[in-house]
């Protein structure tokens, strides 16, 4: 009898060798006349059991990882395939605390089917999203996507309803949909894994939204340093496409709905909503001033939704299940589950579905089991390249857009990144700059001309070179760029900056007090 | 990968005719000219201009605004090292530095026998697997682990 044996394709599986364990696998199995089916799944998102290998057994799956290529032999020799004994045996995956936590709405699948099957995704729910929305209509789903509270999970917390509502609205035609998958926040992986390991959710999402505003053309623009996922989406557009799920009826409506993946040049500005647009355009990724808005005028001068993956990845959900079950979980205004994701220097790192609402302290300690390395815990920064670095002290903050906000924070993507006490927090502050610098679009002054003043502000402080003066002119700075720049690059930079200055005073030597205004 | 072809104003043509005729078409036709020729070469840029009726200065300056393109093909194999935070948080700044040791350059620079370019980039989404690399095309991660850095620094100078 064949055995169904499962072995991620996700990057960060493959990027530990999975294609060489898949491949281990079929040649061990053939050596031994046994018959094995090997499916490559996307990745559950625990990435320190990557390569995690799973075997249908009658018990159901049993996970085995980390495992290499040169582990396989002996895996066979354990008898892996009826759930054999075996130093690398996890036991169920769904079992391991890190998985037991979580809710998974947007990652039900992920890890779980073959991200190119539309059988295997139909399967285990997929579609019936899409399904509903049909029955609605463009009010309904308008309707229920507001009801929900989804708020845009790129960063900006905006209310995908009114988004919505506004380009359902907006007169001119064509209408664009766009998929902002320029996932160039160092931390963040959600939106690759959601293309790798369930790439039809995202399909879904963006026809539900074409349903919702009348778009008939929608892009995801995916950056380039993501080839996996960009062959994904573009082999499930294709699949999609094939199934009539697009196209010029889509799931046999009279609505026509089209997509198409375009690839990033290694712009990090890009990420930004506008800048992305001038790229599809084929212009330079500058950013553009607001308004005229995106939802009036956006693509090609057109009425366009642009939404972060996970905003549209959110709404299958949204419409399957009804806008009150979503609207239930999370705090305050940040309704739902957000996918958090864990990395730096953690033990259990990756991808951690849950309602809004759980506190950094969980998350780090609890979750991700405190550091890798066994060193004390320093700083945690928490929603990309912008957001701010947060000692212990703070590790009581729930993850909610507010309560960030109110402590000089942001959620943004939901990364978390762990920092042990080996970090130094200046360097911290100058690589945040020196990142700016290097990826400001130019289009404004605070940003472009800012962060270079301000890595060699910082580098005159270390120095020596009047420090209190140096630390009066980096707070001065900071406030220019906040408040003058036209987009988050230049506007965020000094999160990070002016967090690391705040919450660890120390790194940046005694005379730190002499600069402090007189309180 | 394969090595990059020559030149002609002949198979730039093709390549470009093949993608111009598509919204925004310039960037999917500058990814395709340097999928072939390994850059965009400058002899590319009045060609492109005339076919998405755009000027010189225009295609120029999205050619040399987006870090991807190169106007030179890279040298050797292109090994890019993740320098961003999650990466530094798990020792990525240590692994750099053994890089540049053993390959004898620094970032941005290619190796004396041209066989290796070494790139900084900024997240590969390997967040929790750090730190990362790319080779080519190909994603490696764990680089902590001193074998599996080892294996990947021969790799890229074989």
């Amino acid at each position: 009898m064949s055995v169904r044996i499962f072995v991620p394709c996700d990057a960060a599986a493959v990027a530990v060798g999975a294609d060489e364990v898949a491949a281990a696998i079929a040649k061990e199995a053939a050596k031994l006349g046994q018959e094995v089916h090997i499916v490559r799944n996307g990745s559950r998102g625990a990435f320190e059991l990557e390569t995690l290998v799973e075997v249908d057994t009658a018990d159901g799956r049993i996970g085995y990882g980390p495992v290499y290529p040169e582990d396989v032999a002996g895996l066979f020799t354990a008898g892996f395939l009826t759930g054999g004994k075996h130093a690398k045996r996890v036991g169920k995956p769904e079992e391991l605390p890190f998985f037991k936590r979580q809710t998974r709405l947007m990652f039900a699948r992920c890890g779980i089917t073959d991200p190119q099957s539309l059988e295997d995704f139909r399967a285990h729910g997929g579609g019936l999203g899409l399904e509903r929305a049909l029955k609605l209509g463009s009010a309904g789903i308008l309707d229920e996507v507001a009801k929900s509270g989804l708020r845009g999970r790129g960063g900006a917390g905006f209310p995908t309803g009114i988004k919505w509502k506004t380009v359902a609205d907006a007169p001119g035609s064509p209408k664009y949909l766009v998929c902002n998958a320029d996932e160039g926040d160092s931390g963040n992986f959600a939106d690759r894994m959601v293309m790798e390991g369930d790439p039809f959710l995202l399909i879904e999402g963006m026809a539900i939204a074409a349903l919702a505003t009348g778009a008939t053309k929608g892009y995801v623009y995916i950056r380039s340093e993501y080839p996996h996922a960009v062959a994904a989406m573009r082999k499930a557009i294709e699949t999609a496409r094939r199934a009539g799920i697009l196209g010029p009826n889509v799931g046999g409506s009279d609505h026509a709905f089209d997509m198409e993946v375009r690839v990033g040049a290694g712009a990090y500005v890009c990420g930004e909503e506008t800048a992305l647009l001038d790229s599809i355009e084929g212009k330079r990724g500058q950013v553009r001033a607001k308004p005229p808005l995106p939802a009036h005028k956006g693509l090609f001068g057109k009425p366009t939704v642009i939404n972060n993956v996970l905003s549209f990845a959110a709404v299958p959900w949204i419409l399957a299940e009804g806008a009150a079950a979503y609207q239930a979980l999370g705090v305050g205004r940040s309704r739902g589950t957000m996918p958090i994701q864990i990395a730096g220097d953690v033990k259990h790192g990756g991808l951690f579905e849950a309602p809004f609402g759980i506190t950094l302290g969980e998350l780090v300690d609890e979750v991700a089991g405190g550091t890798l390395s066994g060193k004390p815990v320093r700083a945690v920064q928490v929603g990309g390249p912008l957001g701010a670095y947060f000692p212990r002290a703070m590790f009581d903050t729930p993850l909610d857009y507010e309560a960030f906000a109110a402590k000089d924070g942001l959620v943004g993507h939901g990364s978390v990144v762990v920092f042990n006490d080996s970090v130094d927090m200046k360097a911290q502050a100058r690589y945040a700059l020196e990142f700016c610098a290097f990826e400001s679009c130019g289009k404004c002054t605070p940003c472009r001309i800012g962060a270079v003043r301000g890595v060699e502000t910082i580098d005159k402080l270390t120095a020596g070179d009047g420090p209190a003066k140096q630390m009066e002119i980096l707070k001065d700075l900071c406030e220019t760029m906040k408040f003058g720049s036209l987009c988050a690059l230049g506007g965020f930079t000094p999160y990070p900056v002016m967090s690391a200055v705040t919450h660890f005073p120390e790194d940046f030597a005694v005379d730190q007090r002499a600069a402090e205004p007189a309180a | 990968m394969s090595s990059p072809e020559p030149f002609t104003a002949e198979r730039a043509v093709e390549i470009i005719s093949a993608h111009a005729d598509q919204d925004g078409a310039l960037l999917p036709v500058l990814h395709a000219l340097q999928h072939t020729f390994g850059c965009v070469p400058p002899e590319a840029v009045p060609i492109v201009a005339g076919a998405l009726n755009l000027s010189r200065a225009d295609v120029h300056g999205v050619v040399t605004f987006y870090h991807d393109y190169r106007q030179t093909p890279a040298s050797g194999r292109v090994l890019k090292l993740c320098r961003a935070e999650a990466c530094q948080a798990r020792g990525a700044n240590a692994v750099i530095a053994k890089v540049e040791k053993a390959l004898g350059v620094a970032m941005g620079e290619t190796t004396k026998d041209g066989k290796v370019t070494l790139e900084p980039t900024f997240c590969l989404g390997l967040c929790a697997s750090g730190p990362a690399a790319m080779l080519d095309e190909r994603v490696v991660a764990r680089l902590d682990d001193a074998g599996r850095l080892k294996a990947l620094i021969e790799e890229a100078r074989s």
